[in-house]
C-alpha cells in the first residue's frame, strides 16, 4: 500500500466532508431549514418581548445548531441515492463509517458557521460579552456534532427523495424545540414542564450557553455537558448504525 | 496466466429470491471479460458483490491477489468502477470530480492536479475541465465517470453497462478508450446486455442466467459450440414462406422483415430441402449465416434479449 489506512482514512474524511460542503450548503432546502427558519422561529417568539440580548443570544445559538446542524444530513444520501453517486460512494476503498461521518462533518461545519457569524455579530455590534469562552467553545462543538448526527441519522431512512426525509425531520425537531426551554427558562417552567424539557437534547445545550453567556443557567454545566455528550456518543453512533443497516438498500 | 478476480461459489439472496446461485469463474490478468446476461439475471448482483457494494452470503472474491472480504481495503485500492447508472457530481466541475476521487484512493501531493488533467485530456475533455459537470453531453459526463474510476490506475476495472444511453458517437469513443486501457494491459470486467458491445470487445464472456453461469467461452467457441444455430435466410418475393414442420434438416423458423430465418445444423442439406419445396417460385435473396451471439445468448437464456440501449 503506498498510503497508511490511517493517512487514507483521514484524507477521505477530507475529502468527502469537502465534497459536502461544496455542493449541498447552497442547496435551497439546506438554505431554507438551516438559515432561514431557526431565525424566523426565532425572532417570532422574541419580538415585542421584553428580553436582554444575554437573555436572548443562548436561545438563538441553540435554535441554530438545532437547526443548521440537522439541515444538511437528511439531504445527501438521498440526493445522491436519486442521482446516482452513491453507488460509486459504496464501491471505493472506504469503510462505511468514514461516509456517515464526512456527512456528519459537513453540518457540522455549516452550523459553527452560522453560530461563529451570530456570536461576532453580537459580540461587535450588539456589545454582548461572554463570561467562558471556552464553555462558549465547548458547547459549540458538541452541540453542532450533535445536531449534524441527528441530521445525517434522519437520513438513513432509504429513501431517494429528500423531502421526506425533510419532513420526517421537521415531525421530529418542531416539537423538540418547543420542549427545550429556550424562550422561557428551566426555572421558570412549571414541573412537568421542566420534565418534558429534559428529554430534549436542545435544553442542555442551551443551559450551558446561558452558563457561558449570563451565569443564569437552572443546570451546571458539567452536568449539562455530561449529558449533551452522551447525547451526541449516542447519535453518532446511532446514525452510523442506521446508515450501515440501510445504506445497501437504497441501491 | 494468473488471474485478475477469482470467484468461487458466490451466492446472495434477496427475501426469498436466489439472486446469484453458485457462481464460479476465474477472469485473467489482461482480459476484456464480458459478463452478459438478460435483465434480472443476476449480473449486476454479481458486479456489486464483487466490487464490494454488495455483501454476498457465501462464497470467496479474490481480487487482484487480494481476498475482498479480509483485505477489503487493499483489494478495492487496486479496482476502479463504473457502476450501473453512475453519475458525477453535477455542481463540480470535471476536474473537481476527478480529484476527489483520487484523494479517495489515496493519491496526494502535487501531482493530483497534473495526473486528473492529463487523464482528462486522454479522455477528450481537456478543452473544459473547469466547466461544471451539468453542463455537459451525456457523452462527456460518460467520460468523466469513466475518468473518475482511472485515476488510481487501476489493476482492474469493472464498467457496468458503460455504453447505456450514448449515441453511436459517443459509443465508439467510449468503445475506443476500453480498447485502449486493454492494450495498456488492465483487466476489464464488462458487465452488458448488448451483445454486439460484447461480441467486438470482449477476449472471452460468461453468460449468466438465473443465477447462475450458462456459459463461458470466447465469443468463437460459444458460436462453435451453437453450429445447430446456422441459419439460411430465404427471401420470396411472393412471401409465402414454407413452415420448419415440412423439413427434415431445418429445426426451427423465425421471420425477419420480409425473410424466412431457418435454422439447421446441416445448412448445405436445408438449402437442397428449401429449394426442392419451393420449386419456380422466385428467390430473391438466399444466404447461408453463422450462428450468432445473439443466437447464443436466446438458445442459453431461454428468451429474447431486451435491448434497452
Amino acid at each position: 500500500m503506498k498510503i497508511s489506512k490511517i493517512n487514507l482514512f483521514v484524507q477521505q474524511l477530507t475529502a468527502v466532508s469537502w465534497k459536502n460542503i461544496k455542493i449541498y450548503y447552497s442547496e435551497s432546502p439546506v438554505l431554507i431549514f438551516g438559515v432561514l427558519f431557526p431565525f424566523c422561529l426565532f425572532f417570532a417568539f422574541a419580538l415585542g418581548r421584553d428580553l436582554s440580548y444575554l437573555e436572548l443570544l443562548p436561545g438563538l445559538l441553540g435554535i441554530t445548531f438545532f437547526f443548521a446542524g440537522s439541515a444538511v444530513g437528511p439531504f445527501i444520501t438521498p440526493w445522491e441515492t436519486r442521482t446516482g453517486t452513491l453507488e460509486r460512494l459504496l464501491a471505493l476503498p472506504m469503510p462505511r463509517w468514514i461516509m456517515v461521518i464526512g456527512d456528519i462533518l459537513a453540518g457540522f461545519f455549516f452550523s459553527l458557521f452560522l453560530a461563529v457569524i451570530i456570536i461576532l455579530f453580537a459580540y461587535i455590534f450588539l456589545g454582548v460579552k461572554v463570561i467562558s469562552i471556552a464553555l462558549l467553545v465547548l458547547t459549540s462543538l458538541i452541540a453542532s456534532l450533535l445536531f449534524a448526527g441527528l441530521g445525517s441519522a434522519f437520513a438513513a431512512l432509504p429513501t431517494d427523495k429528500p423531502s421526506n426525509v425533510m419532513m420526517l425531520a421537521n415531525s421530529i425537531r418542531l416539537p423538540v424545540i418547543f420542549i427545550s426551554g429556550i424562550f422561557v427558562p428551566l426555572a421558570e417552567l412549571p414541573f412537568w414542564g421542566r420534565i418534558l424539557s429534559y428529554i430534549s437534547p436542545v435544553t442542555y445545550a442551551v443551559e450551558m450557553l446561558r452558563a457561558a453567556y449570563a451565569g443564569n443557567n437552572y443546570l451546571s454545566p458539567l452536568a449539562a455537558g455530561a449529558i449533551l455528550t452522551g447525547f451526541m456518543i449516542l447519535v453518532v453512533g446511532g446514525a452510523i448504525l442506521f446508515h450501515r443497516r440501510t445504506l445497501t438498500r437504497r441501491i | 496466466m494468473e488471474h485478475a478476480i477469482k470467484i468461487n461459489n458466490l451466492h446472495k439472496k434477496f427475501g426469498n429470491i436466489k439472486a446469484v446461485n453458485g457462481i464460479n469463474f476465474t477472469v485473467q490478468k489482461g482480459e476484456i471479460f464480458g459478463f452478459l446476461g438478460p435483465n434480472g439475471a443476476g449480473k449486476t448482483t454479481t458486479a456489486r458483490m464483487i466490487t464490494g457494494v454488495l455483501k454476498p452470503d457465501l462464497g470467496e472474491i479474490d481480487l487482484a491477489g487480494y481476498n475482498l472480504q479480509e483485505n477489503f481495503v487493499e483489494a478495492r485500492l487496486e479496482i476502479g468502477v463504473v457502476p450501473e447508472a453512475a453519475n458525477a457530481y453535477q455542481e463540480l466541475t470535471a476536474l473537481e470530480n476527478i480529484k476527489f476521487m483520487a484523494k479517495m484512493y489515496g493519491l496526494s501531493g502535487e501531482n493530483i492536479n497534473e495526473k486528473a488533467k492529463e487523464l482528462l485530456k486522454r479522455l477528450g475533455l481537456e478543452k473544459r475541465i473547469k466547466d461544471k459537470v451539468k453542463e455537459y453531453s451525456k457523452g462527456m459526463t460518460q467520460r468523466v465517470i469513466l475518468g473518475m474510476a482511472l485515476i488510481n490506475d487501476p489493476e482492474i476495472l469493472f464498467l457496468d453497462e458503460p455504453t447505456r444511453g450514448l449515441d453511436v458517437q459517443s459509443t465508439r469513443i467510449m468503445h475506443e478508450i476500453i480498447q485502449d486501457l486493454n492494450d495498456k494491459d488492465s483487466t476489464i470486467f464488462l458487465t452488458t446486455h448488448n451483445i454486439q458491445e460484447a461480441n467486438q470487445l470482449c477476449h472471452r464472456i460468461a453468460i449468466i442466467n438465473k443465477g447462475r453461469i450458462a456459459a463461458i467461452d470466447t465469443p468463437e467457441n460459444l458460436k462453435d459450440t451453437f453450429k445447430e444455430l446456422q441459419t439460411v435466410e430465404l427471401c420470396l418475393e411472393d412471401g409465402d414462406y414454407p413452415l420448419p414442420e415440412e423439413f427434415k434438416y431445418i429445426s426451427q423458423a423465425a421471420r425477419a422483415g420480409n425473410k424466412m430465418r431457418y435454422y439447421t445444423g446441416n445448412p448445405d442439406r436445408a438449402v437442397k430441402e428449401l429449394i426442392n419445396k419451393i420449386e419456380n417460385r422466385k428467390i430473391v435473396g438466399l444466404n447461408i449465416l453463422e450462428p450468432n451471439l445473439e443466437d447464443v445468448f436466446v438458445e442459453l437464456t431461454g428468451g429474447k434479449l431486451k435491448n434497452e440501449n
